[in-house]
């Protein structure tokens, strides 16, 4: 679960930074994403990373992305840091 | 408008016809050539509704002589102009004002960045803009495709009688060629200058013979805008890479040896190649012929070292391009149809061994894009990338696998502005394509040992990497014809959707 406000990432080029926030129950995940490569990129980017938010069994949550060029790793890797850092953690497998 | 006629091969065209009669003219003893108010000038000539007016591009985005031109049009209430202006840049924001005002209603350029770039593609003008090559731009005036009833020339430079030199001034900005055609060409040329010299300047870069009219003003530009302080060998260590693998290419080609000739760009990485083939020559006691083109101080630092015994500058980019402009002999100024125009008795860029030039994205049959960014918004131009990869032995494209996520190797590219026929190697920090037309180039690399990929190969390593893009969604209305050096039609571009 979501419990606070935290970030990771950076708006370097090539990295993307990912803002988690503590969502109302049934409002899921909104993601918020800007993205230099929006209309190349923009399905990808957020596929990623809603598989990762997923992946921590968050079903609600305010997302805010800010992309220079991330490479996936980098999206799932950024993702995770701000999920962790709000006091998600990630769900045992299976 | 005349017939279009689309592109067919670099040199499918040929020219059958004379060039377009100049309109001759007169000047009586006694009268003067120096006005101070440009309105005045308007007015004698008169510049009226619908002519075309034409610009060079040598102050970048520090020229103040467009807007200040176009802002005496639009006081003077004077609608429906075309402007020929050799490249736009940020600087000349205030166009977009001129348009939606009715004052201008055509753009000829061979390159645009800025605001007006982004306007164009959202579909500002009625009609599409016209983008050439800087030869095919000198070819169009001299056939007559490009009437220009009066072309301005900002003149760092000028004497009372109307001969122009772009090395004197406090705006000096070192050659005018691009302006030479405009000043042969033009029913009448008005100089606009801050620099006003007694009759006769000692350098003459476009004569008397041709000048109607001399308006001073204060300022025909900001310095800072004109010239970078430096143009720099890049420090990053990938695009030093590609450099690195750019000069190898070049050594194996086996053009590098004494009468070697080069044209290469301002950038970062163009610079680096520049300076690998500088210690390539130097290791080899080599002396080259020429360097041409844009020249910068990294270029003129050669000629003094030897590496060359001329620079063909037809566009200087920093001070010291200027200054040897002015001081050194062997450093010649040339004119956009002596640089690059196909239909003369032979154009300078003919005389090219190798050129480096940059990609903003390159198919896998070697058509180059550097007109629009993979957004579909205009960001560029050819400016002389179409004619000196025809006319170079060897056309080296240098570029990033992927800049900022996105493949530059491409299946097609959004725009094609030099055609594939003419690119002969491209080179990435992850490896060397060669256009399968240059088998000879192939064996020779093979033979000095580097590795030569195939480009489909390249683009799949980048996917692998980043991922297929998305196709990006465009609107039908066309805002640019894309026209080859030859003037046949090469591509269009179309309006970016509202979406994006």
């Amino acid at each position: 679960m979501v419990n606070k406000t935290a970030q990771a990432g950076t708006l370097e080029s090539n990295d993307i930074m990912i803002t988690v926030a503590p969502a109302r129950q049934c409002s899921g995940i909104v993601i918020d994403l800007e993205s230099i490569v929006l209309p190349q990129y923009g399905q990808t980017i957020r596929k990623v990373i809603l598989q990762a938010v997923q992946a921590y069994g968050i079903a609600n949550a305010y997302i805010k992305a800010i992309d220079r060029g991330a490479l996936d790793y980098t999206i799932r890797a950024r993702t995770e840091a701000a999920l962790q850092r709000s006091g998600a953690a990630k769900r045992a497998f299976r | 408008m005349s017939e279009l006629i689309t592109f067919c091969g670099a040199f499918a065209k040929q020219p059958v016809q004379y060039r377009k009669a100049v309109r001759v003219k007169r000047m009586l003893p006694g009268i003067s050539k120096v006005e101070t108010s440009l309105e005045e000038v308007f007015n004698k000539i008169p510049i009226t509704n619908g002519m075309t007016l034409s610009f060079h591009h040598h102050l970048r985005n520090g020229d103040q002589v467009v807007n200040l031109v176009l802002a005496t049009a639009a006081k003077l209430g004077i609608r429906d102009l075309n402007i020929a202006l050799s490249s736009v840049f940020p600087v000349h924001a205030p166009l977009i004002d001129h348009v939606c005002n009715g004052v201008v209603t055509g753009l000829d350029t061979n390159y645009l960045s800025g605001p007006v770039a982004k306007a164009i593609s959202q579909g500002l003008l009625p009609q599409p803009i016209i983008m050439r090559t800087h030869g095919g731009r000198a070819r169009a005036i001299e056939c007559g495709q490009l009437p220009i009833d009066v072309a301005f020339i900002a003149a760092p430079c000028a004497d009372s009688y109307g001969n122009l030199n772009g090395v004197m001034g406090k705006n000096a900005c070192g050659s005018l060629g691009y302006a030479f055609p405009d000043a042969e060409y033009a029913d009448y040329v008005v100089a606009i200058t801050d620099c006003l010299e007694e009759y006769p300047l000692a350098q003459i870069s476009i004569s008397q013979t041709r000048v109607d009219y001399v308006v001073t003003i204060d300022s025909i530009g900001d310095a800072k805008g004109i010239v970078s302080g430096t143009t720099q060998v890049t420090k990053d260590p990938v695009g030093l890479k590609i450099a690195q693998m750019a000069a190898q290419v070049i050594q194996a080609t086996g053009l590098l040896q004494d009468g070697f000739s080069f044209q290469t760009g301002a950038g970062g990485v163009s610079l680096a190649v520049a300076h690998y083939v500088r210690k390539m020559m130097q290791a080899g006691n080599i002396t080259g012929s020429f360097a041409l083109g844009g020249i910068t101080g990294y270029m003129v630092d050669m000629l003094n070292d030897g590496c060359f015994q001329r620079l063909l500058d037809v566009q200087g980019f920093d001070m010291a391009a200027v200054r040897s402009l002015a001081a050194n002999i062997n450093h010649r100024e040339i004119g956009a149809d002596c640089y690059a125009n196909p239909f003369n008795s032979g154009c300078a860029v003919n005389q090219l061994d190798a050129v480096i030039l940059g990609a903003t994205e390159i198919d896998t049959s070697f058509n180059v894009n550097v007109t629009t960014g993979s957004d579909g918004i205009i960001m560029g131009g050819s400016g002389g990338h179409s004619d000196a990869a025809a006319g170079a032995k060897v056309t080296i494209i240098v570029t990033n696998l992927l800049r900022g996520r996105l493949p530059i190797i491409v299946e097609k590219v959004l725009t094609v502005t030099t055609p594939g026929e003419s690119v002969d190697v491209v080179v990435t920090e992850r490896g060397i394509a060669v256009n399968p037309r240059r088998s000879d180039l192939r064996q020779r690399l093979a033979d000095a040992g580097i590795t030569v990929m195939n480009i489909e190969d390249l683009k799949l390593m980048a996917e692998r990497i980043a991922g297929k893009p998305e196709q990006i969604v465009l609107a039908d209305k066309v805002v640019a014809l894309v026209e080859y050096r030859d003037g046949t039609i090469i591509d269009v571009v179309k309006q970016i959707s509202s979406a994006n």
